[in-house]
Protein backbone atom coordinates (compact mmCIF):
# COMPACT_ATOMS: atom_id res chain seq x y z
CA UNK A 1 0.00 0.00 0.00
CA UNK A 2 1.21 3.46 -0.61
CA UNK A 3 0.92 4.36 -4.29
CA UNK A 4 -2.41 6.09 -3.76
CA UNK A 5 -2.72 9.24 -1.67
CA UNK A 6 -5.92 10.21 0.12
CA UNK A 7 -7.88 13.20 -1.09
CA UNK A 8 -10.49 15.02 1.02
CA UNK A 9 -13.44 17.33 0.49
CA UNK A 10 -11.08 20.20 1.35
CA UNK A 11 -8.37 19.55 -1.23
CA UNK A 12 -10.47 17.81 -3.91
CA UNK A 13 -10.53 20.89 -6.13
CA UNK A 14 -6.79 21.53 -5.95
CA UNK A 15 -5.69 17.90 -6.27
CA UNK A 16 -8.28 16.56 -8.69
CA UNK A 17 -10.22 19.24 -10.54
CA UNK A 18 -7.18 21.45 -11.23
CA UNK A 19 -4.83 18.61 -12.15
CA UNK A 20 -3.10 18.79 -15.56
CA UNK A 21 -3.26 15.01 -15.92
CA UNK A 22 -6.42 12.88 -15.84
CA UNK A 23 -7.07 11.74 -12.27
CA UNK A 24 -8.77 8.58 -11.04
CA UNK A 25 -10.57 8.87 -7.70
CA UNK A 26 -11.53 5.72 -5.80
CA UNK A 27 -14.60 6.40 -3.62
CA UNK A 28 -14.35 3.86 -0.80
CA UNK A 29 -15.12 3.09 2.83
CA UNK A 30 -13.74 0.85 5.54
CA UNK A 31 -16.95 -1.22 5.72
CA UNK A 32 -17.15 -1.97 1.99
CA UNK A 33 -15.90 -5.47 1.13
CA UNK A 34 -15.63 -4.98 -2.64
CA UNK A 35 -13.62 -1.78 -1.99
CA UNK A 36 -11.10 -3.85 -0.07
CA UNK A 37 -11.07 -6.42 -2.86
CA UNK A 38 -10.30 -3.89 -5.61
CA UNK A 39 -7.79 -1.81 -3.59
CA UNK A 40 -4.69 -3.93 -4.38
CA UNK A 41 -5.49 -3.77 -8.10
CA UNK A 42 -5.68 0.02 -7.96
CA UNK A 43 -2.39 0.10 -6.09
CA UNK A 44 -0.81 -1.90 -8.92
CA UNK A 45 -2.29 0.37 -11.59
CA UNK A 46 -1.05 3.43 -9.73
CA UNK A 47 2.42 1.89 -9.45
CA UNK A 48 2.52 1.18 -13.16
CA UNK A 49 0.83 4.24 -14.65
CA UNK A 50 1.38 7.22 -12.34
CA UNK A 51 3.22 9.03 -15.16
CA UNK A 52 0.03 9.24 -17.24
CA UNK A 53 -2.64 9.50 -14.62
CA UNK A 54 -3.10 10.70 -11.05
CA UNK A 55 -4.56 8.24 -8.50
CA UNK A 56 -6.40 9.22 -5.33
CA UNK A 57 -8.75 7.60 -2.85
CA UNK A 58 -11.57 9.40 -1.09
CA UNK A 59 -13.10 8.02 2.10
CA UNK A 60 -16.85 8.61 1.79
CA UNK A 61 -17.41 8.35 5.55
CA UNK A 62 -15.04 11.19 6.32
CA UNK A 63 -15.84 13.25 3.21
CA UNK A 64 -19.59 13.40 2.54
CA UNK A 65 -19.65 16.47 0.25
CA UNK A 66 -17.73 15.23 -2.77
CA UNK A 67 -19.63 11.92 -3.19
CA UNK A 68 -22.90 13.79 -2.87
CA UNK A 69 -21.80 16.41 -5.46
CA UNK A 70 -21.03 13.64 -7.92
CA UNK A 71 -24.11 11.59 -7.01
CA UNK A 72 -22.09 8.59 -5.97
CA UNK A 73 -24.61 6.02 -4.70
CA UNK A 74 -22.54 2.87 -4.76
CA UNK A 75 -18.99 1.99 -3.87
CA UNK A 76 -16.46 1.29 -5.03
CA UNK A 77 -17.00 4.01 -7.66
CA UNK A 78 -13.97 4.93 -9.74
CA UNK A 79 -14.39 8.34 -11.36
CA UNK A 80 -11.90 9.74 -13.85
CA UNK A 81 -11.67 13.56 -13.88
CA UNK A 82 -10.13 15.51 -16.73
CA UNK A 83 -10.20 19.30 -16.98
CA UNK A 84 -12.42 19.45 -13.91
CA UNK A 85 -15.13 17.18 -15.35
CA UNK A 86 -16.06 13.53 -14.82
CA UNK A 87 -15.13 11.80 -18.08
CA UNK A 88 -15.54 8.21 -16.93
CA UNK A 89 -17.34 6.45 -14.10
CA UNK A 90 -16.78 2.81 -13.24
CA UNK A 91 -19.04 1.27 -10.60
CA UNK A 92 -18.12 -1.90 -8.72
CA UNK A 93 -14.96 -3.93 -8.26
CA UNK A 94 -13.57 -5.21 -11.57
CA UNK A 95 -10.56 -7.37 -12.46
CA UNK A 96 -7.36 -5.65 -13.53
CA UNK A 97 -7.73 -6.57 -17.20
CA UNK A 98 -11.24 -5.07 -17.29
CA UNK A 99 -10.06 -1.86 -15.59
CA UNK A 100 -7.16 -1.57 -18.03
CA UNK A 101 -9.64 -1.83 -20.91
CA UNK A 102 -11.90 0.83 -19.38
CA UNK A 103 -8.96 3.15 -18.75
CA UNK A 104 -7.17 2.49 -22.05
CA UNK A 105 -7.88 5.97 -23.47
CA UNK A 106 -6.12 7.60 -20.51
CA UNK A 107 -3.24 5.16 -20.09
CA UNK A 108 -2.41 5.07 -23.82
CA UNK B 1 3.56 -22.99 -18.29
CA UNK B 2 4.88 -24.21 -14.99
CA UNK B 3 6.66 -27.58 -15.11
CA UNK B 4 5.71 -28.51 -11.57
CA UNK B 5 2.78 -30.82 -11.12
CA UNK B 6 1.04 -29.87 -7.92
CA UNK B 7 -0.85 -32.14 -5.60
CA UNK B 8 -3.93 -29.99 -5.49
CA UNK B 9 -5.27 -26.74 -6.88
CA UNK B 10 -8.21 -25.06 -5.16
CA UNK B 11 -10.36 -22.68 -7.21
CA UNK B 12 -12.31 -20.26 -5.04
CA UNK B 13 -11.80 -18.45 -1.77
CA UNK B 14 -14.96 -18.32 0.28
CA UNK B 15 -15.38 -20.37 3.46
CA UNK B 16 -15.22 -23.61 1.44
CA UNK B 17 -12.09 -22.71 -0.56
CA UNK B 18 -10.16 -21.43 2.45
CA UNK B 19 -11.22 -24.34 4.67
CA UNK B 20 -10.14 -26.80 1.97
CA UNK B 21 -6.86 -24.87 1.85
CA UNK B 22 -6.35 -25.11 5.63
CA UNK B 23 -6.92 -28.89 5.59
CA UNK B 24 -4.87 -29.54 2.44
CA UNK B 25 -2.01 -27.39 3.72
CA UNK B 26 -1.98 -29.13 7.11
CA UNK B 27 -1.81 -32.44 5.23
CA UNK B 28 1.39 -31.13 3.55
CA UNK B 29 -0.24 -31.04 0.12
CA UNK B 30 0.95 -27.41 -0.43
CA UNK B 31 -2.24 -26.36 -2.21
CA UNK B 32 -2.30 -23.56 -4.76
CA UNK B 33 -5.42 -21.45 -4.25
CA UNK B 34 -6.89 -19.18 -6.91
CA UNK B 35 -8.78 -16.58 -4.90
CA UNK B 36 -10.08 -14.53 -7.83
CA UNK B 37 -8.81 -11.03 -8.62
CA UNK B 38 -11.82 -9.15 -7.20
CA UNK B 39 -13.75 -11.94 -5.52
CA UNK B 40 -11.24 -12.97 -2.83
CA UNK B 41 -13.09 -13.85 0.35
CA UNK B 42 -16.30 -14.68 -1.50
CA UNK B 43 -19.86 -13.69 -0.68
CA UNK B 44 -19.17 -12.93 2.99
CA UNK B 45 -17.13 -9.92 1.88
CA UNK B 46 -20.46 -8.20 1.15
CA UNK B 47 -21.96 -8.83 4.56
CA UNK B 48 -21.69 -7.11 7.90
CA UNK B 49 -22.17 -9.01 11.13
CA UNK B 50 -22.14 -12.82 10.93
CA UNK B 51 -23.99 -13.95 14.04
CA UNK B 52 -24.18 -17.68 13.42
CA UNK B 53 -20.63 -18.83 12.78
CA UNK B 54 -19.77 -21.09 15.72
CA UNK B 55 -16.99 -19.89 17.97
CA UNK B 56 -17.80 -16.18 17.72
CA UNK B 57 -20.38 -15.66 20.43
CA UNK B 58 -20.53 -11.89 19.88
CA UNK B 59 -20.60 -12.23 16.10
CA UNK B 60 -17.87 -11.27 13.68
CA UNK B 61 -17.84 -9.04 10.60
CA UNK B 62 -17.94 -11.04 7.35
CA UNK B 63 -14.74 -9.54 5.88
CA UNK B 64 -12.93 -10.03 9.21
CA UNK B 65 -13.96 -13.70 9.31
CA UNK B 66 -12.60 -14.17 5.80
CA UNK B 67 -9.33 -12.42 6.70
CA UNK B 68 -8.95 -14.92 9.55
CA UNK B 69 -9.62 -17.95 7.34
CA UNK B 70 -7.20 -16.65 4.73
CA UNK B 71 -4.45 -16.07 7.29
CA UNK B 72 -5.04 -19.52 8.76
CA UNK B 73 -4.63 -21.16 5.32
CA UNK B 74 -1.49 -19.15 4.66
CA UNK B 75 -0.01 -20.04 8.05
CA UNK B 76 0.04 -23.73 7.11
CA UNK B 77 1.65 -23.11 3.73
CA UNK B 78 -1.20 -22.66 1.26
CA UNK B 79 -0.07 -20.60 -1.70
CA UNK B 80 -2.69 -17.93 -2.37
CA UNK B 81 -2.97 -16.22 -5.75
CA UNK B 82 -5.32 -13.26 -6.32
CA UNK B 83 -6.06 -14.12 -9.93
CA UNK B 84 -8.99 -15.40 -11.99
CA UNK B 85 -9.10 -18.83 -13.57
CA UNK B 86 -10.22 -18.44 -17.18
CA UNK B 87 -10.09 -22.05 -18.40
CA UNK B 88 -9.78 -25.55 -16.98
CA UNK B 89 -9.05 -28.97 -18.42
CA UNK B 90 -10.06 -31.47 -15.76
CA UNK B 91 -10.71 -34.65 -17.73
CA UNK B 92 -7.19 -36.17 -17.73
CA UNK B 93 -5.07 -37.61 -14.92
CA UNK B 94 -3.19 -34.32 -14.82
CA UNK B 95 -5.56 -31.35 -14.54
CA UNK B 96 -4.74 -28.01 -16.15
CA UNK B 97 -5.93 -24.70 -14.70
CA UNK B 98 -5.27 -21.54 -16.71
CA UNK B 99 -5.25 -17.88 -15.79
CA UNK B 100 -4.87 -15.10 -18.38
CA UNK B 101 -1.09 -15.39 -18.10
CA UNK B 102 -0.13 -18.91 -16.96
CA UNK B 103 -1.04 -22.58 -16.88
CA UNK B 104 -0.82 -24.60 -13.69
CA UNK B 105 -1.12 -28.37 -13.38
CA UNK B 106 -2.15 -30.65 -10.54
CA UNK B 107 -3.22 -34.22 -9.81
CA UNK B 108 -6.36 -33.08 -8.01
CA UNK B 109 -8.60 -30.02 -8.15
CA UNK B 110 -11.12 -28.71 -5.62
CA UNK B 111 -13.84 -26.52 -7.10
CA UNK B 112 -15.22 -23.89 -4.71
CA UNK B 113 -16.25 -20.97 -6.89
CA UNK B 114 -19.52 -20.36 -5.07
CA UNK B 115 -22.40 -18.45 -6.55
CA UNK B 116 -23.09 -14.97 -7.88
CA UNK B 117 -26.13 -12.78 -7.34
CA UNK B 118 -29.00 -13.12 -9.76
CA UNK B 119 -30.33 -10.20 -11.76
CA UNK B 120 -33.97 -9.38 -12.38
CA UNK B 121 -33.30 -9.20 -16.12
CA UNK B 122 -35.07 -5.88 -16.62
CA UNK B 123 -34.06 -3.03 -18.92
CA UNK B 124 -32.38 -0.22 -16.91
CA UNK B 125 -31.11 -2.68 -14.31
CA UNK B 126 -27.52 -2.35 -15.56
CA UNK B 127 -27.63 1.30 -16.67
CA UNK B 128 -28.94 2.41 -13.27
CA UNK B 129 -26.50 0.20 -11.37
CA UNK B 130 -24.56 2.62 -9.15
CA UNK B 131 -27.33 5.15 -9.85
CA UNK B 132 -29.77 3.72 -7.34
CA UNK B 133 -29.78 0.03 -8.24
CA UNK B 134 -27.53 -2.14 -6.09
CA UNK B 135 -26.84 -5.73 -5.01
CA UNK B 136 -24.89 -4.84 -1.88
CA UNK B 137 -26.76 -3.20 0.99
CA UNK B 138 -23.69 -3.07 3.19
CA UNK B 139 -21.74 -1.22 0.47
CA UNK B 140 -24.36 1.19 -0.73
CA UNK B 141 -27.05 1.57 1.96
CA UNK B 142 -25.07 4.49 3.41
CA UNK B 143 -25.87 6.63 0.36
CA UNK B 144 -29.64 6.40 0.85
CA UNK B 145 -29.93 8.16 4.18
CA UNK B 146 -33.47 9.50 4.70
CA UNK B 147 -34.61 8.23 1.31
CA UNK B 148 -37.20 5.69 0.20
CA UNK B 149 -35.62 2.31 -0.44
CA UNK B 150 -37.04 -0.88 -1.92
CA UNK B 151 -35.68 -4.40 -1.53
CA UNK B 152 -36.86 -7.17 -3.83
CA UNK B 153 -36.78 -10.80 -2.66
CA UNK B 154 -38.13 -12.95 0.15
CA UNK B 155 -35.27 -15.10 1.42
CA UNK B 156 -32.86 -14.58 4.30
CA UNK B 157 -30.59 -12.24 2.39
CA UNK B 158 -33.48 -10.02 1.21
CA UNK B 159 -34.91 -9.75 4.72
CA UNK B 160 -31.48 -9.20 6.24
CA UNK B 161 -30.76 -6.42 3.73
CA UNK B 162 -34.15 -4.79 4.29
CA UNK B 163 -33.67 -4.84 8.06
CA UNK B 164 -30.14 -3.47 7.71
CA UNK B 165 -31.31 -0.69 5.38
CA UNK B 166 -33.84 0.65 7.90
CA UNK B 167 -30.91 2.23 9.75
CA UNK B 168 -30.40 4.53 6.74
CA UNK B 169 -33.66 4.89 4.82
CA UNK B 170 -36.69 6.89 5.90
CA UNK B 171 -38.73 3.90 4.78
CA UNK B 172 -37.86 0.47 3.41
CA UNK B 173 -40.32 -1.50 1.29
CA UNK B 174 -39.74 -5.21 0.84
CA UNK B 175 -41.28 -6.50 -2.37
CA UNK B 176 -42.02 -10.20 -2.44
CA UNK B 177 -43.78 -12.16 -5.14
CA UNK B 178 -45.45 -14.61 -2.73
CA UNK B 179 -47.65 -14.17 0.33
CA UNK B 180 -45.12 -15.51 2.81
CA UNK B 181 -41.39 -15.15 3.33
CA UNK B 182 -38.87 -17.91 2.65
CA UNK B 183 -36.61 -16.35 5.25
CA UNK B 184 -35.90 -18.04 8.57
CA UNK B 185 -38.28 -17.33 11.44
CA UNK B 186 -35.89 -15.17 13.42
CA UNK B 187 -35.19 -12.96 10.38
CA UNK B 188 -38.88 -12.69 9.45
CA UNK B 189 -39.86 -11.75 13.00
CA UNK B 190 -37.24 -9.03 13.04
CA UNK B 191 -38.69 -7.68 9.79
CA UNK B 192 -42.30 -7.76 11.04
CA UNK B 193 -41.29 -5.93 14.22
CA UNK B 194 -39.48 -3.15 12.38
CA UNK B 195 -41.62 0.03 12.20
CA UNK B 196 -39.69 1.41 9.21
CA UNK B 197 -40.17 -1.73 7.13
CA UNK B 198 -43.24 -2.38 5.03
CA UNK B 199 -43.82 -5.55 3.05
CA UNK B 200 -45.72 -5.60 -0.23
CA UNK B 201 -46.89 -9.18 -0.77
CA UNK B 202 -47.67 -10.84 -4.11
CA UNK B 203 -45.81 -8.26 -6.13
CA UNK B 204 -42.99 -8.26 -8.66
CA UNK B 205 -40.98 -5.48 -10.27
CA UNK B 206 -42.32 -4.87 -13.79
CA UNK B 207 -39.99 -1.99 -14.61
CA UNK B 208 -37.21 0.13 -13.15
CA UNK B 209 -37.80 3.79 -13.98
CA UNK B 210 -35.45 6.76 -14.16
CA UNK B 211 -33.07 8.40 -16.63
CA UNK B 212 -30.11 9.86 -14.71
CA UNK B 213 -30.87 7.94 -11.55
CA UNK B 214 -33.56 5.68 -10.12
CA UNK B 215 -36.90 7.45 -9.62
CA UNK B 216 -39.52 4.75 -9.21
CA UNK B 217 -40.52 1.14 -9.73
CA UNK B 218 -43.58 -0.17 -11.49
CA UNK B 219 -44.93 -3.12 -9.52
CA UNK B 220 -47.23 -5.82 -10.85
CA UNK B 221 -49.54 -7.72 -8.51
CA UNK B 222 -48.85 -11.42 -9.10
CA UNK B 223 -52.48 -12.33 -8.32
CA UNK B 224 -54.55 -9.59 -9.99
CA UNK B 225 -52.00 -8.36 -12.56
CA UNK B 226 -52.74 -4.81 -11.45
CA UNK B 227 -49.87 -2.33 -11.79
CA UNK B 228 -48.81 0.36 -9.35
CA UNK B 229 -46.06 2.91 -9.00
CA UNK B 230 -43.61 2.96 -6.05
CA UNK B 231 -41.42 6.08 -5.81
CA UNK B 232 -37.95 5.04 -4.54
CA UNK B 233 -34.40 6.28 -5.07
CA UNK B 234 -32.77 3.03 -4.01
CA UNK B 235 -33.43 -0.54 -5.13
CA UNK B 236 -31.58 -3.49 -3.63
CA UNK B 237 -31.94 -6.75 -5.51
CA UNK B 238 -31.77 -9.99 -3.48
CA UNK B 239 -33.61 -12.54 -5.60
CA UNK B 240 -31.17 -15.38 -5.18
CA UNK B 241 -27.97 -16.70 -6.62
CA UNK B 242 -26.69 -18.76 -9.51
CA UNK B 243 -23.74 -21.14 -9.22
CA UNK B 244 -20.55 -19.91 -10.84
CA UNK B 245 -20.03 -23.05 -12.93
CA UNK B 246 -19.60 -21.51 -16.40
CA UNK B 247 -15.97 -22.69 -16.63
CA UNK B 248 -16.92 -26.29 -15.91
CA UNK B 249 -19.56 -26.83 -18.61
CA UNK B 250 -18.96 -29.88 -20.78
CA UNK B 251 -16.51 -31.41 -18.28
CA UNK B 252 -18.06 -31.67 -14.85
CA UNK B 253 -21.64 -32.94 -14.49
CA UNK B 254 -24.01 -30.11 -13.56
CA UNK B 255 -27.68 -30.27 -12.61
CA UNK B 256 -30.38 -28.40 -14.55
CA UNK B 257 -29.69 -25.24 -12.53
CA UNK B 258 -25.94 -25.36 -13.08
CA UNK B 259 -24.93 -26.72 -9.66
CA UNK B 260 -22.12 -29.28 -9.63
CA UNK B 261 -23.38 -32.81 -8.99
CA UNK B 262 -21.39 -34.73 -6.36
CA UNK B 263 -21.63 -38.28 -5.01
CA UNK B 264 -23.13 -37.47 -1.63
CA UNK B 265 -22.00 -37.74 1.11
CA UNK B 266 -18.59 -37.36 -0.55
CA UNK B 267 -17.52 -34.33 -2.59
CA UNK B 268 -16.49 -36.43 -5.62
CA UNK B 269 -17.67 -35.19 -9.02
CA UNK B 270 -18.03 -37.38 -12.10
CA UNK B 271 -14.32 -36.79 -12.84
CA UNK B 272 -11.69 -38.70 -10.83
CA UNK B 273 -9.55 -36.27 -8.82
CA UNK B 274 -12.06 -33.42 -9.10
CA UNK B 275 -13.98 -32.45 -5.97
CA UNK B 276 -16.52 -29.70 -5.35
CA UNK B 277 -17.70 -27.86 -2.25
CA UNK B 278 -19.66 -24.91 -0.95
CA UNK B 279 -22.38 -22.92 -2.72
CA UNK B 280 -21.24 -24.26 -6.08
CA UNK B 281 -22.84 -27.55 -4.99
CA UNK B 282 -25.26 -26.63 -2.24
CA UNK B 283 -28.43 -24.69 -3.07
CA UNK B 284 -30.18 -25.89 0.05
CA UNK B 285 -28.28 -24.83 3.18
CA UNK B 286 -25.98 -22.13 1.76
CA UNK B 287 -24.38 -21.20 5.09
CA UNK B 288 -20.82 -20.13 5.81
CA UNK B 289 -20.43 -23.05 8.19
CA UNK B 290 -21.84 -25.65 5.78
CA UNK B 291 -19.59 -24.31 3.04
CA UNK B 292 -16.62 -24.60 5.39
CA UNK B 293 -17.76 -28.13 6.27
CA UNK B 294 -17.88 -29.32 2.67
CA UNK B 295 -14.57 -27.55 1.97
CA UNK B 296 -13.04 -29.67 4.72
CA UNK B 297 -14.63 -32.81 3.25
CA UNK B 298 -13.27 -31.97 -0.22
CA UNK B 299 -9.74 -31.61 1.14
CA UNK B 300 -10.02 -34.97 2.96
CA UNK B 301 -11.43 -36.61 -0.19
CA UNK B 302 -8.58 -35.16 -2.27
CA UNK B 303 -6.01 -36.29 0.30
CA UNK B 304 -7.36 -39.85 0.19
CA UNK B 305 -7.48 -39.82 -3.63
CA UNK B 306 -3.83 -38.72 -3.81
CA UNK B 307 -2.77 -41.34 -1.26
CA UNK B 308 -4.47 -44.07 -3.33
CA UNK B 309 -2.75 -42.81 -6.48
CA UNK B 310 0.63 -42.91 -4.71
CA UNK B 311 -0.09 -46.37 -3.42
CA UNK B 312 -1.09 -47.65 -6.90
CA UNK B 313 2.02 -46.10 -8.46
CA UNK B 314 4.27 -47.64 -5.81
CA UNK B 315 2.65 -51.05 -6.36
CA UNK B 316 3.09 -50.75 -10.15
CA UNK B 317 6.75 -49.77 -9.68
CA UNK B 318 7.29 -52.78 -7.40
CA UNK B 319 5.85 -55.13 -10.04
CA UNK B 320 8.09 -53.80 -12.86
CA UNK B 321 11.19 -53.74 -10.61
Amino acid sequence: MGNIAAVTDADFEAEVLKSDKPVLVDFWAEWCGPCRQVAPILEELAGEHSDKMGFFKLNVDENPTTPSNYRVTGIPTLNVYQGGEVVKSIVGAKPKAALLRELEEFLG
Amino acid sequence: MSDTIRNVIIIGSGPSGYTAAVYAARASLTPLVFEGSVTAGGALMNTTEVENFPGFRDGIMGPALMDEMRAQAERFGAELVADDVVEVDLTGDIKAVRTATAEHRARAVILATGSGYRKLGLPNEDTLSGRGVSWCATCDGFFFRDQNIAVVGGGDSAVEEATFLTRFGSKVTLIHRRDELRASKIMAERAFADPKLEIIWNAEVASINGSESLESLTLRDTVTGEQSELPVTGLFIAVGHDPRSELLKGQVDLDENGYVVVEHPSTRTNLPGVFAAGDLVDHHYRQAVTAAGTGCAAALDAERYLAELDHAEAAAAAVTA
